[in-house]
């Protein structure tokens, strides 16, 4: 497979409230570098995060979507980072069954502390994603602008 | 984890990084005075890979397979797994066997417990 | 159509060397819906909050979006400017181009372009949003602790020391918990009693303290600042107000042959009894399991003898309802069973003991009148066995605990001092597995009784014990020494773990607080929030959240009790608006929401709608209770019916925003 080297995709971060949105800005405190083919989406709980988003995000043309949460065991909520265990790992097995790459969709734990991990989880995945290239067996053509 | 670590606690289904080194199945031991190697030391030696000094020991024919320190065991360790694990690791062991079937009769020793002998002879059915 | 309004922060050079602000507010100035849209140096100035105010009464904004650095510095500042110029808080939404883009990117052409989409998703979120409003909910300014052990009376004291009146719950007929039992403190030495039934008089005096003794909690309805709770008041069969607490009913009920659970059974006590000399309430009650007069009908003793005329054969359970605007759960703790431990021999000699046990039998209230005898014989040991970890720190949960229950290495290094002081001419072994003696003075404690009292601590377990012709044989392993010990023994100690109190489960059901596995209490935070439970007006103090000496107790008692009071010193609670809720049209009523709410904000209620031709229809609807909602969405995720939705976070909104991404 070719690589193209102008191709930019889109990524669509999901991040908790709590502590990855935390995180997300603790990297930027830091000036620590990751691609600006992230976007950011405030959610208050990565529990708050219904599958349905991610569907809607490769939809409307994303290339990869990941969730970021809490640590186990660390969540504001108590549980919320359970829930959303749970949930991703039944969404994974549809991805699968529809042929979604499975390097599409991640989810990482990253604390308020981790700007570093963060940064570097973002690097990873964005790097991930070009490497696979645009993803288009979701996505609606019908949507697309201009 | 070494080889022969690997293929005694697989066989045993015995996870010995579980083991807290209290001693109780030591203190359960009716076999003690008996063996050079003591049930928590069997558990460590497993687990520091120390097998060949384990397998060579006669401690591990000592052991009456009496289950003591398997039910006293409060981290469900349970050292007489391992050991009969590491006795069939010698025994898998081809032509190592350092006693052979025929000699067994003039070893039997009339108050030896039934249990011990079952034990024995598993060691040789194969 | 909203009408909003877009201001792009430059943060001096922060954002403005790699985004081109113009850009950006131009780029925003075309989208749908925005009436306005400029660039400012500081946003965050009194002079850019002027800007945005000036603009919102100006132009009549309806949504503002605030291009600047993250939410979580500023999002405050920015609602705030906009409440007072009339503009609803939650209209505001900023996007974060500071931390999550130009402190990010080096490129000013991507950092740019990244931005105006960051933008576009706060102004396609600003459409979707509505005007929300902070509930308010008034605060019943008494409190509820239910427990009257150590972390029950600390945790009343000081909220009644504020000035709010507390009801303490105690299922026993007296306040005092598990210390009334204890003899001795470590590592100060100083006597349990001296230090305790102070404070209990001081709890029965304090006019802002009502003790409901021999009582238990058997309903909570309501939310944080509402609680309603139903009390069962046990009969007791003596008026309590009129009972003098002399005592002379519990020397003549001729019912003699009742184990005394105070001493833990080592003696007995009478039908009618005062469970110790420092009880508070000082008054005697009826064990109707016992009594004659109430088994039988014949007898009456004690209300003959009694001059005041207190004792009251018909009295029956009472039920109490009373408001609360918190509750602190101070159930505590008690030492498991040893019935699944025969190894030690306990069930089969009563040489073999319990810590607790031991602890009677050293205290000078005790069975024994602090002299240590024997059990079986009433003989003076001589050699003593003290096993440490029984039940702790076991894997596998059936037979013991997998967590370590705290407290057993500086309690058995207290008997084990405290035994070689008062009887030099014993020898002590204490079997350790780790010495574990985490606190202030706690090591130095450990190390004296090694050192000066001789204690032979030995690493280790005891494998078994065998009583003997009035022996104790005990069967132990030595690790460091290499050897396996047999010691003849005349008592055997065992360090039994605690666990929490039975009736914490039920109580934590009717609390909706959650539980671990260990049926301990778990705490809203387990660093930030360790006295909260998750269940907003539910408080934890003492061994129901985890195993406590007496010092930490105290200090979560009164943890505990300075949230409580930063609780009811509020007349009105305001919620966080942000809360979910549940279209009750749409609800199917399965409860699906219910189960994952880990809050308990979520009822179901059967409501009446109007069906086609005049019919009414009774559906079972979700109902979330705003002040008790914390936002977290879970049930949003797991309603199938897409009913729940999180305001201010709802789908749509979120969608929106991932479309505006996306594009």
């Amino acid at each position: 497979m070719q690589v193209n080297e102008t191709f930019k995709p889109t990524v669509v971060a999901f991040c908790c409230n709590w502590c990855s949105y935390a995180g997300a800005d603790l990297a930027g405190t830091n000036r620590l570098q990751y691609p600006a083919d992230v976007k950011i989406i405030r959610i208050p709980c990565s529990c708050r995060l219904n599958p349905l988003f991610i569907l809607r995000a490769f939809q409307r043309g994303a290339d990869g979507v990941i969730l970021c949460g809490c640590h186990p065991g660390d969540c504001h909520y108590t549980t919320g980072n359970y829930y959303a265990r749970r949930r991703m790992t039944l969404l994974f097995s549809m991805l699968d069954y529809l042929g979604i790459e499975r390097e599409r969709t991640r989810v990482e734990w990253v604390s308020a502390a981790e700007g570093a991990k963060f940064a570097e989880t973002m690097n990873d995945f964005v790097e991930t994603v070009t490497r696979l290239g645009e993803n288009r067996r979701l996505e609606d053509l019908r949507c697309k602008s201009e | 984890m070494n080889h022969m670590t690997e293929i005694v606690t697989r066989i045993s289904g015995v996870n010995p990084r579980k083991c807290m080194k209290c001693g109780k199945c030591t203190a359960a031991c009716p076999a003690y005075d008996e063996m050079d190697y003591h049930p928590h030391q069997f558990v460590d030696m497993v687990e520091t890979g120390r097998l060949e000094e384990l397998m060579n020991s006669r401690g591990i024919y000592m052991c009456l397979s009496c289950f003591a320190c398997l039910e006293r065991c409060p981290r469900s360790v349970e050292p007489a797994k391992l050991i009969e694990a590491v006795r069939l690791a010698v025994v898998r062991q081809q032509g190592r066997n350092h006693l052979k079937p025929e000699q067994i009769p003039a070893l039997l020793d009339p108050d030896l417990p039934q249990q011990a002998i079952t034990s024995a002879f598993r060691k040789y059915r194969k | 159509m909203q009408k909003i309004g877009v201001f792009v922060c430059w943060c001096g050079s922060n954002i403005a060397a790699t985004v081109d602000v113009q850009a950006v507010s131009d780029a925003l100035a075309r989208e749908p819906g925005v009436v306005f849209s400029t660039n400012y140096q500081y946003m965050c100035s009194q002079a850019g909050q002027d800007m945005i105010q000036e603009k919102i009464r100006e132009l009549g904004l309806t949504g503002v979006v605030v291009c600047s650095c993250s939410p979580r510095m500023h999002e405050a500042t920015f609602r705030k400017a906009c409440e007072k110029a009339g503009l609803n808080p939650y209209m505001v939404e900023i996007a974060n181009i500071r931390e999550q883009c130009s402190w990010i990117h080096k490129d000013k052409l991507s950092g740019t372009e990244k931005a105006v989409l960051l933008g576009k998703a706060a102004v396609a979120k600003v459409h979707l949003n509505t005007p929300l409003t902070a509930g308010e909910s008034p605060v019943t300014k008494r409190a509820l602790v239910i427990g009257g052990g150590i972390a029950g009376i600390q945790t009343a004291l000081d909220i009644a020391e504020a000035g709010f009146p507390v009801d303490i719950v105690e299922k026993k007929p007296t306040i005092g918990g598990k210390m009334t039992q204890i003899d001795k403190t470590f590592p100060t030495l100083d006597c349990a009693a001296c230090i305790l039934t102070p404070k209990m008089v001081d709890a029965a005096q304090n006019e802002n303290i009502n003790i409901l003794s021999y009582s238990e909690v058997e309903a909570v309805k309501g939310f944080v600042g509402n609680f309603t709770v139903t009390i069962r008041r046990k009969a007791r069969f003596v008026d309590e107000t009129k009972c003098t607490g002399c005592g002379l009913c519990t020397e003549k009920c001729p019912q003699k042959k009742v184990p005394n659970e105070f001493n833990l059974g080592l003696d007995t006590r009478r039908a009618i009894y005062i469970p110790f000399a420092q009880a508070v309430p000082k008054a005697a009650a009826i064990d109707p399991n016992y009594c004659t007069m109430l088994k039988t009908g014949k007898c009456g003793v004690c209300s003959k003898v009694c001059t005041v005329g207190a004792i009251d054969y018909q009295q029956k359970d009472e039920l109490l309802e009373r408001e609360y605007g918190a509750i602190v759960a101070a159930t505590g703790f008690e030492p498991i069973s040893m019935d699944k431990f025969d190894e030690f021999a306990y069930s089969q000699s009563p040489d073999v003991v319990t810590s607790l046990e031991f602890e009677r039998l050293m205290n000078a209230a005790g069975p024994t009148g602090g002299t240590l005898l024997r059990p079986s014989d009433g003989t003076h040991p001589h050699t003593l066995v003290f096993v440490q970890c029984v039940g702790s720190r076991c894997d596998g949960g059936e037979k013991g605990k997998p967590y370590c229950s705290k407290i057993c290495c500086m309690y058995t290094a207290k008997h084990a001092m405290l035994t070689r002081e008062k009887y030099p001419d014993t020898e002590v072994y204490v079997f350790y597995i780790d010495v574990r003696t985490p606190g202030k003075n706690f090591d130095e404690f450990y190390r004296r009784a090694v050192e000066e009292y001789g204690v032979h601590y030995v690493k280790g377990m005891v494998g078994k014990v065998v009583p003997e012709n009035g022996k104790l044989k005990v069967q132990a392993s030595d690790l460091l020494g290499g050897q396996q010990l047999h010691i003849d023994a005349d008592m055997v100690v065992l360090a039994a773990a605690v666990e929490p109190d039975k009736s914490a489960r039920p109580l934590a059901t009717m609390l909706t607080a959650s539980m671990d596995t260990n049926d301990f209490f778990t705490e809203a935070h387990p660093k930030l929030r360790p006295v909260e439970s998750p269940t907003a007006g539910v408080f934890l103090s003492g061994a129901c959240q985890g195993p406590k000496d007496i010092p930490e107790t105290v200090a979560q008692a009164g943890a505990a009790a300075a949230k409580v009071i930063g609780l009811l010193s509020k007349d009105r609670l305001t919620c966080n608006p942000c809360v979910a809720r549940s279209d009750e049209l749409m609800c199917n009523g399965c409860s699906a929401c219910e189960k994952v709410c880990p809050y308990g904000a979520i009822t179901y209620i059967d409501k009446e709608f109007r069906g086609p031709n005049r019919t009414t229809l009774l559906r079972r609807v979700a109902q979330v209770n705003p002040a008790v909602c914390q936002g977290c969405g879970a049930c949003t995720v797991a309603c199938p019916s897409g009913a729940m939705d999180l305001q201010g976070f709802s789908n749509a909104q979120i969608m929106a925003e991932v479309d505006a991404i996306c594009k």
